[in-house]
């Protein structure tokens, strides 16, 4: 999967299932204080990860990821080992 | 001791998805039956179960509120909106008052089954989300719009079968006859899915008159032949008097009795004793004659022998000569833990415009409910000052309520 790819298909759950609008989702976003992700919100995640880029994220590796930036990180290098 | 009175209502129901569409369905007998093809390749007996889609939530309330909710959490929510507002209870009174919440459900059935779902095919808990815990609880409904709602008085789900609904509002008015607490949402919520109903089913108690599914559900009729499952929500708004002269809110109905009982018997056939009980107990709690009674709104809910019980226990106490009966649920289908509330809210409609709604598909009586006065049409120009609500449900748990035009 393109890594342009990823992006939007983050971008597009973010906007339908989590309700955030388009302009909010600057990369340097905090997940946590900007975009109110809140602790239940990281268990609906583990479940649209694996729908969408077929693999589970463990939920120690959330602790390191702190922005929108570095959450397309994660996914880019995760989705392209698996 | 307080007075108790009813400010607001709200429905989401098989037979009109507000207070309006149901006061229409009611006075013209229209039946929220029909048939959901599925039960049948999954071996049900019958198809039959009442009618009624989902309401769209989305842009209502956030997903964070969403997410938690069962399907009858969702019925419940569009009910208490609207008994809310009618109430006159906005954001600010909300945040600044003791509200209590007590609300009839006993079961979750279709989140639990989906749950298993996920969980057989994945393997792995973490792949749930975080929403099926708080969905799969029979709680679902109260513990999610006291969140949303921001209730911050008594909080507790009412779970008593078939009388869930019912027993929601005697105890609310306890509560609030008492003073522990001024204002509580009480009603019923009852989910409509085969999750939740096969089980049900396979104890032969539905009707299987499949060809007419209008006419499936006959309380009375000599040849009913069964239930028919249905739900949706009800909600009242239960408010001590003066709160409501207070706060210049709209009175609508006076609950003045409770009666219960159980029948310490079998686990699903009704007795008559048990249900007089409790009759007799809310008549006595009223204080009122049997004869001050102007409508029944029975139980009845088209089984044979419950039908014979409920007609031998309501001539027992009431003579010979029985104000009108009617059962609602020869329009709704039962509405089981949903039912005890949603029948308060149709004999309030009833009051409100002076007419008894029919017992649709009751064409002839049996021995027992020869000897009821049963609307089998729309009684039309019928003044109603004070109605008596039957719930009866599984393990013989039984609950009445009496209430009256506010004065």
């Amino acid at each position: 999967m393109e890594k342009q790819e990823i992006i939007t298909r983050i971008n597009n759950f973010l906007i339908e299932e989590f309700e955030l609008e388009e302009k909010q989702l600057q990369p340097s976003a905090s997940l946590k204080e900007t975009l109110e992700i809140d602790s239940l919100d990281y268990v609906d995640l583990v479940v649209i990860i694996e729908k969408n880029f077929g693999f589970k994220v463990k939920g120690e590796d959330f602790s390191h990821i702190k922005t929108l930036q570095d959450f397309y990180d994660y996914i880019i290098k995760h989705a392209k080992s698996n | 001791m307080n007075r108790v009175v009813i400010t607001g209502m709200g429905i989401y129901s098989t037979i009109g998805k507000n207070i309006e569409e149901v006061r229409q369905s009611l006075y013209v007998g229209r039946s929220g039956i029909g048939i959901d093809p599925y039960r049948k390749e999954l071996g049900f007996r019958s198809g039959l179960t009442g009618i009624l889609e989902m309401p769209n939530l989305k842009g209502e309330i956030t997903r964070r509120q969403r997410v938690g909710m069962a399907e009858e959490a969702d019925y419940a929510y569009v009910a208490t909106a609207e008994a809310l507002k009618q109430s006159k209870i906005d954001s600010d009174f909300l945040d600044k008052n003791d509200i209590g919440i007590l609300y009839g459900n006993d079961s979750s059935g279709k989140a639990v089954c989906e749950a298993y779902d996920v969980l057989k095919e994945k393997k792995d808990t973490a792949l749930l989300g975080s929403g099926a815990i708080f969905q799969s609880m029979n709680s679902t409904i109260t513990m999610n719009l006291s969140t949303i709602f921001r209730l911050k008085g008594i909080n507790l789900t009412i779970s008593a079968a078939c009388a869930s609904g019912s027993h929601s509002i005697g105890i609310g008015y306890y509560f609030i006859r008492s003073g522990l607490q001024e204002m509580i949402i009480c009603g019923g919520g009852q989910e409509i899915n085969f999750h939740s109903m096969g089980s049900f089913d396979g104890l032969n108690a539905f009707s299987i008159n499949e060809k007419e599914p209008q006419k499936a559900s006959r309380p009375f009729d000599r040849d009913r032949d069964g239930l028919v499952p249905s739900g949706g929500a009800a909600t009242v708004i239960l408010e001590s008097y003066e709160s409501a002269i207070r706060r210049g809110a709209p009175i609508l109905a006076e609950v003045i009795g409770y009666g219960f009982s159980s029948n310490g018997d079998h686990i699903s056939v009704p007795n008559v004793e048990g249900p007089a009980k409790s009759l007799e107990m809310a008549l006595r709690d009223a204080n009122v004659l049997a004869s001050e009674i102007d409508y029944i709104n029975a139980h009845a809910t088209a089984t044979p022998v419950g039908d014979l019980n409920e007609a031998q226990a309501i001539t027992k106490v009431f003579g010979p000569k029985t104000p009108y009966v009617s059962s609602t649920k020869s329009m709704t289908g039962h509405e089981m833990w949903m039912g005890g509330a949603s029948e308060i809210i149709y004999s309030i409609l009833m009051m409100q415009d002076s007419f008894i709604a029919p017992n649709i598909n009751f064409e002839n009586p049996d021995e027992f409910s020869a000897k009821l006065n049963i609307a089998a049409k729309t009684i039309k120009n019928k003044k109603i000052d004070m109605f008596l609500s039957n719930s009866f449900g599984f393990g013989g748990t039984n609950s009445t309520l009496i209430v009256k035009k506010f004065k």
